[in-house]
């Protein structure tokens, strides 16, 4: 069993900065938990309190059935690989992988055996001699994993192990990594800013800012229904639209008006926005949900917009548009020809849509 | 030069700066300074050396050549035979202690604590103040009768008599070694600290989380690591060390009873002091093949550990 419990921890350094704010979770056994946030909202700082290289400020961690707040790193069983790798330089790629086991006392050949075995794994057997300064950035970061995986560990911390490596290598990687963990199916936490990562490798994401926890949940939760508008923004490539809208009742109906703008809010929502007439709020639209509009689209959907940018992508046309004083993002078929200026009638998916308190910024 | 030949005119004389152009020339010109300063400061008076030491010179006397004399009077001569022995100990024991305490130092001062630049700024005042003058303090310090360290030692109750701490032979030497010890670590220190700030943090973490205790971190990850620059420093110490003259000329002269003469004092005494040139020269001669024989194997060390 290898479930790793944070309860009600908190950070703070030199008295005054609070990193980690009341985090509260569970990972579970060979679960693979990804967190993930901006720079400094405190992912970093939780998985290493988790590894026992940060002291905990308040709160309890446990790894298994065991307080861990207390035990030096190397009585945890864990296994960590770091962002720059941290490889021993004047080690062979061999004894960087051997390091861990030597120190822990492991019988020669039993030693060997491991090294070989992670070696394989990885695809590096012909590299054990080398140094790591001979090595490539993906060499480098697979003789990080072997580092980690020849202890069979209870469970494996990263943290943004692929952020030095180039784009396609790091998709690359990205993949390699799921295939490992389901093969050694070993308790992860993964540490990321890049929310491609968290919602790929995460069987379960969790969402940071400011070192308080935004939400946690599976990729598709979060992608579909956002707790906030952080959340909201963060998840999804190109991000999620807002525009600040006044909320009008009128004709037994909820409307979300800005300047040109006066969108419908559908059943479900307008019922959770009930007693909200006149409030200001934040509406949400994925690129993605924002399609031209045709004869089958009600009107209380569509809006007129003005193309300001059109980036073709291929498999995709992303438009910059701007309605009134807002903008949106439009994700379109890649078919359509459009100019510049040109006028266009879009229309908003209804199950798709998003209402945010204008204040805690909260889902509707 | 080619389109000169090509066009068939007759050559003309190539402008300087054009012959500057040509990459032998260059060298050759920015060669030059470097060349004639090395060669005045330090092979014409090389060469001097080693012709006065095969010469039978003393002050105010134009010798002549004697061939290797002067070097087998001063093989048999004891005081020659103490000062090599006194160089070699000091040379020794002083670097032991300055690498054993300037890397405690440069550990310690690599943590962060408040007032750390204060304090590495601190450790560099024995380094900075002139020798001479530290020295003279030190000496006042080890005088028997006016001794700080001896009325120290008196009020704590450690000794009921007066230490002659420069005037004991062992005592003498022992006291030099101190005084080496304290002017040296600082530059260990702060060169070791330099040295450990370009190993990154995370290579002790990750040794932490490989179940390296603090000790096995510091001989599996940070010694290994450190070593180059150690070496670098051991070795300029060393030569420093090894041809040392002003401590020991000003706190003993070489006493009591020539006791505690290095090479460069006693070649000094021998020389000057005596008006002996040649039998100087020789003493200071004796000094060259031991260190050169130290650099040789201290850089191809330094070598080895770079390359792997």
């Amino acid at each position: 069993m290898a479930l790793v419990s944070i309860r009600s921890v908190n950070k703070v350094y030199d008295g005054n900065v609070h990193a980690v704010k009341d985090v509260s979770l569970e990972v579970r056994d060979k679960e693979f938990m990804v967190f993930v946030g901006p720079s400094g909202c405190g992912k970093t700082t939780t998985l290493r309190m988790v590894a026992g290289l940060e002291s905990i400020t308040s709160g309890d961690i446990l790894i298994g059935d065991t307080v861990v707040n207390n035990l030096p790193p190397m009585d945890r069983d864990i296994a960590m690989v770091f962002q720059n790798y941290a490889l021993y330089p004047h080690m062979s790629v061999f004894h960087n992988m051997a390091f861990g086991l030597k120190m822990r006392k492991f019988e020669k050949p039993e030693i060997d055996k491991r090294v070989r075995n992670a070696a394989a794994i990885l695809g590096i057997e012909t590299l054990l001699d080398r140094k790591p300064r001979q090595l490539s950035g993906g060499q480098r970061q697979r003789v990080a994993l072997g580092r980690a995986i020849v202890r069979h560990p209870q469970v494996f911390l990263f943290d943004e192990p692929l952020s030095n490596l180039d784009a396609k290598l790091r998709v690359q990687m990205r993949v390699e990594l799921k295939k490992l963990h389901e093969r050694l199916g070993t308790t992860a936490i993964y540490v990321t800013h890049d929310q491609v990562e968290a919602m790929t490798l995460g069987d379960r994401v969790v969402v940071m800012k400011d070192g308080i926890v935004q939400q946690v949940g599976e990729p598709l939760e979060l992608y579909n229904t956002p707790a906030n508008k952080f959340v909201a923004g963060f998840i999804g490539s190109p991000a999620m639209n807002f525009a600040d809208v006044t909320l009008a009742e009128s004709d037994g109906k909820l409307w979300a008006e800005a300047q040109g703008l006066r969108i419908g809010i559908p059943g479900e929502i307008a019922r959770r926005a009930n007693g909200r007439n006149g409030a200001h709020a934040t509406l949400g639209i994925r690129p993605e949900d924002i399609h031209l509009a045709g004869p089958t689209d009600p009107t209380d959907l569509c809006f007129d917009a003005e193309v300001e940018v059109i980036e073709q992508l291929g498999s995709e046309i992303v438009l910059d548009t701007r309605v009134g004083n807002s903008a949106f993002v439009a994700s379109v078929d890649p078919t359509l020809r459009l100019k510049v200026h040109d006028r266009l009638k879009l229309a908003m998916n209804p199950a798709r849509l998003h209402l945010f308190d204008a204040g805690s910024e909260a889902a509707i | 030069m080619a389109v000169t030949a090509v066009s068939g005119s007759v050559a003309r004389p190539i402008p300087r700066l054009r012959r500057m152009e040509d990459e032998r020339w260059l060298a050759f010109a920015l060669l030059v300074p470097t060349a004639v300063l090395l060669g005045l400061f330090i092979a014409y008076p090389f060469v001097e050396g080693v012709l006065l030491s095969l010469n039978s010179t003393r002050v105010g006397i134009k010798g002549e050549f004697v061939g290797l004399k002067n070097f087998d009077k001063v093989w048999n001569d004891s005081i020659f035979r103490t000062s090599v022995w006194n160089t070699f100990w000091y040379t020794g024991v002083t670097t032991v202690f300055k690498l054993a305490l300037g890397l405690w130092l440069a550990i310690l001062l690599n943590r962060h604590f408040r007032g750390k630049a204060l304090v590495r700024a601190f450790i560099l005042l024995p380094f900075i103040i002139p020798t001479v003058l530290s020295t003279f303090a030190w000496k006042w310090m080890f005088d028997p009768t006016f001794s700080v360290i001896n009325w120290t030692l008196f009020q704590l109750g450690f000794i009921t008599q007066r230490i002659n701490w420069l005037g004991d032979p062992d005592l003498a030497m022992t006291s030099i070694i101190i005084v080496n010890v304290w002017r040296g670590v600082p530059f260990f220190a702060i060169s070791l600290l330099a040295g450990l700030q370009t190993i990154s943090p995370e290579l002790q973490e990750a040794a932490a989380i490989d179940g390296a205790r603090p000790w096995q971190r510091f001989w599996h990850v940070t010694w290994p690591l450190l070593l180059p620059v150690t070496m670098v420093v051991v070795l300029f110490s060393v030569i420093q060390t090894f041809a040392d003259f002003q401590l020991v000329y000003v706190m003993t002269g070489g006493g009591p009873a020539n006791a505690t003469h290095l090479f460069a004092t006693y070649a000094y005494q021998l020389g000057i002091g005596t008006g002996l040139l040649s039998e100087g020269a020789a003493v200071s001669l004796a000094m060259f093949p031991f260190l050169f024989l130290i650099v040789v194997v201290q850089l191809l060390y330094i070598r080895r550990v770079e390359t792997r």
